[in-house]
């Protein structure tokens, strides 16, 4: 299946350290994603793949090193301006509004597009009707792109495990983001909730022709579906390359499948 | 309707009817969609111009009279038009089961010598696509959702919808005279529609039913129910299906109603609440599953409400049929009944969407009696109707007022009935298809020279005029000692039950009646939370003792009730096992209208069947299964077996019709 070509590299990360005081979470690592393509991050436990995405986001601010996105260096930013700026993420533990359905979940999402007034919001009058028809039409065309139809109205809190994840996707993909960042979106997943992510993953990525950086545990996803695999170990990187290149990486293999001392 | 009076002998064909429709009710609701969360509304004139468009494109891909247009894919509006447009050219429709695999398809499609396939999705596409080398004749493939499709750009054989019919559009812009002229020449004798009968041995026939048989088969049924252009139902059931054919086009156009599209094939229940249809159909199953889930909800509930709930189910019970046949009832009990439909019947009417219903029909399947006296009694019209695809649905038709559980009613207008010496049923009106595609030994199997159609069913007609039918007529065996057979009337017994959900029985030639037994795994597994019984899985909680208690207590009740029966009380189950996985369509097991497939199961599991005639306690078993993508894997297990209690036949009751 031919996917969106490669375009000009939309993020660089260059020579990236953050600690955490006698902690170093990441150092020195450097990589590029391009626009239009799946760039993964793998590695074990406490590699400091969220601590990037982290970094990414501008959650986190790195000590050393900077962050380029669309050629201008990232400063430390909120969440919802990092949003506005078209990079959205999802969370490795489900961060939904539990509460709300699936519909109002989506649609909080695009709460960065939303120009609010007091006084017509509150008469629901001309231009907030008309914008709340808007971002509806938004919504559900979100939420026909990631089969959830009948669950629109459901509370979230209700659903199982896999369809949050799937809403969660959702509520990213509702600010159309130039940059999506997934943080281990088929962990806990079985085999077939995991194939129905990836669908959507990849679907995301040529549909829209999103940019994707994500973060996997599960190495057979990761090769099959990623352009550009960056993997991490005890904060320092491994490798950077396509999936084929580090699959066969003498680093990789080591840190994956343990290597014997001598 | 005064248009109808001098049109009646022009709108022989349902593209004339649609052009009628345009022009009589060109601004009432002919089709709606929930699109993007929205009920999206197509008026006749509005229809018959996507139609029209439709037509058009078709001709400048150079389709024509008499080629075979595929459709593929679940209920949408434009497969629906698709139909009418390809009738419009002279072409011939031909629905196909979209979730048959690529090999079954391929079959349907060579077999037809199909030009055109019209397809829902990328899935159907490249389904089509795997298909293709082995069918000839397929040239063309014209898919509705664009989703995913961006990279098929390089097949100059595959269309978009809207585009061919923007190029329709554009031909009607140029030279309207030959789509008005197609449309003319179409005439009653052509055929109409190709519907392939899954049938339960060997390969799928092509039925072909003519304009005169559907047109002439809504026009009755519409005038016989009262049916009228403010109807609305809900298209849900297969589209290859003659009952969803009928429902969703025949008698559509005849009357002129709404038909509602579903937004997607899970949210079927809440699109039925939200469009309340004012006639509805389905299959027993359906009923009873609405049932086993209402029955679960209320036992979930709290001890008053339960209270209540149970108070005016009896009431309604007792007098709510007769209210409803117009029956004198005592003014006391009306009262009641007025109470119960505010607290309790209104509402369970609305949760279940049928608030609206006029008119319910079931059919397919013998339907459980305490099932249909529970719908009737809260006040919703449900009848029974017999037929099968080449009858264009109508045989027997139960009539208002002269409702009952175990006959399927009287003879459809214009339709002769006769029972032939060994019991089978035999029918004959201008309803009867026309012959099957390429397959004249069938066509002479099964309907003779002068018209009469074995249905395979066996049954008799009662003492009123009512068709009451017992099992098929291939199906009917003899046990060894001379005893009549008949499975499937025994284990649509055994599936009353709201925790069975399907079985298997044995007994022709063999010295007693033996069956496979499949949980109903919902049922059951409320059973068991109830309980406090932990299961892991379907095939763990089959093989529970606790459950083989709950199910031999079913078994037993039947044996009771057969023991009663004069001509089937040999048929008692003397011996059962619960199977370990549910059977299903992908392994073979039912056909894709879920009906049993006897033989291959017989075959398939045979060490089964035979240790059900030994006296083994237990038998172990060693199955292949094929998962829902085409996997496939082994499941293991050891099934016990049980002994059932069989019951001395009790002659001095009287026969339980």
């Amino acid at each position: 299946m031919a996917r969106p070509e490669a375009g000009d590299v939309i993020l660089k990360v260059e020579n990236i350290s953050l600690s955490f005081g006698g902690v170093k979470a990441l150092s020195d690592i450097s990589f590029e994603a391009r626009e239009h393509q799946l760039t993964a991050i793998i590695g074990p436990n406490g590699a400091g793949k969220s601590s990037m995405l982290n970094c990414i986001q501008g959650f986190y601010h790195p000590q050393e090193g900077t962050i380029t996105y669309r050629g201008i260096v990232r400063k430390p930013e909120k969440s919802h301006e990092a949003a506005r700026n078209g990079i959205a993420r999802t969370f490795q533990n489900i961060a939904l509004f539990k509460g709300m359905s699936t519909l109002d979940n989506i649609m909080t999402g695009r709460n960065t597009k939303m120009k609010s007034n007091v006084f017509l919001d509150a008469l629901y009058l001309g231009p907030s009707l008309k914008q709340e028809l808007e971002h509806r039409e938004k919504a559900e065309q979100i939420i026909e792109f990631l089969e959830i139809n009948s669950i629109r109205k459901t509370p979230v809190g209700r659903l199982p495990y896999g369809l949050q994840k799937r809403v969660e996707l959702g509520r990213a993909l509702a600010a159309e983001p130039d940059v999506l960042l997934l943080d281990e979106p088929m962990a806990g997943m079985n085999i077939e909730e995991k194939e129905d992510m990836c669908r959507f993953v990849l679907d995301v990525n040529e549909e829209f022709g999103t940019t994707i950086v994500l973060i996997e545990h599960d190495m057979g996803v990761v090769m099959d579906i990623s352009d550009h695999v960056v993997v991490l170990d005890y904060g320092k990187k491994l490798a950077d390359g396509a999936p084929d290149e580090v699959r066969n990486n003498q680093d990789v293999i080591d840190a994956y499948l343990g290597v014997a001392h001598d | 309707m005064a248009a109808e009076a001098n049109s009646n002998t022009s709108l022989d064909t349902f593209p004339k009817y649609l052009i009628e429709n345009a022009r009589v009710r060109g601004d009432r609701p002919a089709m709606r969609e929930k699109d993007l969360g929205i009920w999206q509304v197509w008026t006749w004139s509005e229809m018959a111009e996507e139609i029209l468009n439709l037509a058009a494109g078709l001709i400048e891909l150079g389709v024509k009279r008499g080629d075979k247009v595929a459709i593929v894919g679940d209920n949408r509006p434009r497969l629906y038009w698709t139909m009418v447009a390809a009738q419009a050219v002279g072409a011939v429709p031909v629905p196909t089961y979209q979730d048959s695999v690529a090999d079954e398809m391929q079959y349907v499609l060579e077999h037809a010598e199909v030009k055109v396939a019209i397809v829902e999705d990328q899935e159907q596409v490249d389904k089509m696509l795997e298909v293709k080398d082995r069918c000839p004749n397929l040239e063309t493939i014209i898919y509705d959702e664009g989703r995913g499709m961006r990279d098929y750009g390089d097949y100059d054989f595959i269309h978009n919808f809207v585009d061919v019919q923007a190029k329709g559009q554009a031909h009607r812009n140029q030279n309207s005279g030959d789509l008005k002229q197609a449309i003319a020449d179409g005439h009653g004798e052509e055929i109409a529609i190709m519907l392939y009968t899954s049938g339960t041995t060997g390969r799928p026939k092509g039925v072909m039913l003519s304009q005169n048989n559907l047109v002439k088969a809504g026009k009755e049924s519409v005038k016989l129910e009262g049916l009228d252009d403010t109807e609305d139902t809900l298209a849900y059931l297969p589209m290859a299906w003659v009952g969803d054919h009928i429902f969703s086009i025949a008698q559509a156009y005849t009357a002129g109603y709404c038909v509602n599209i579903p937004e997607a094939p899970d949210t079927i229940l809440t699109d039925l609440r939200e469009i309340g249809p004012t006639y509805y159909f389905a299959p027993p199953r359906i009923f009873e599953n609405l049932l086993t889930t209402i029955t679960i909800r209320m036992e979930d509930a709290s001890s008053i409400k339960r209270g209540i709930f149970q108070y005016f189910m009896d009431h309604a019970k007792r007098v709510g049929v007769d209210i409803l046949d117009g029956k004198p009832v005592g003014m006391m009990d009306k009262l009641k009944y007025m109470l119960g439909d505010f607290m309790i019947y209104g509402p369970l009417k609305n949760s279940l969407g049928m608030s609206r219903v006029k008119l319910g029909y079931t059919a397919g399947e013998a339907i459980g009696p305490e099932i249909f006296a529970f719908y009737r009694s809260i006040g919703i019209n449900l009848k029974q109707l017999y037929g099968q695809t080449e009858s264009s649905v109508f045989i027997t038709i139960q009539p208002n007022g002269e409702i009952r559980s175990d006959t399927v009613g009287r003879p459809f207008t214009d339709v002769e009935i006769n029972v032939a010496d060994n019991g089978e049923i035999m029918y004959r009106g201008p309803y009867t298809f026309v012959a099957y595609y390429k397959n004249e030994e069938a066509t002479k199997e099964t309907k003779t020279d002068d018209g009469w159609v074995h249905t395979g069913d066996a049954g008799f007609l009662d003492d009123e005029g009512h068709l009451r039918i017992i099992d098929r007529a291939k199906d009917v065996g003899k046990l060894n000692d001379g005893a009549m057979f008949a499975p499937k009337y025994v284990e649509n017994k055994l599936k009353f039950f709201p925790i069975v959900k399907e079985v298997v029985t044995f007994g022709d030639q063999k010295d007693n009646a033996t069956a496979f037994v499949n949980i109903d795994l919902e049922a059951v597994g409320s059973w068991a939370e109830r309980n406090d019984l932990a299961y892991s899985g379907y095939a763990d909680l089959a093989g529970r003792k606790e459950v083989y208690d709950l199910i031999q207590d079913c078994v037993e009740k039947v044996n009771e009730d057969l023991s009663t029966d004069s001509h089937l009380s040999s048929s008692q189950i003397k011996r059962f096992l619960i199977l370990h996985k549910e059977l299903d369509a992908d392994d073979g097991e039912l056909t894709r209208t879920r009906k049993v497939r006897r033989k291959f199961i017989a075959e398939r599991y045979d060490q089964l069947i035979d240790a059900l005639y030994s006296d083994k306690p237990e038998v172990h078993v060693d199955a292949e299964v094929t998962f829902e993508d085409g996997r496939k894997g082994r499941i293991t297990a050891d099934l016990p077996i049980r002994d059932a209690k069989c019951f001395d036949v009790q002659p001095h009751l009287k026969k339980a019709s």
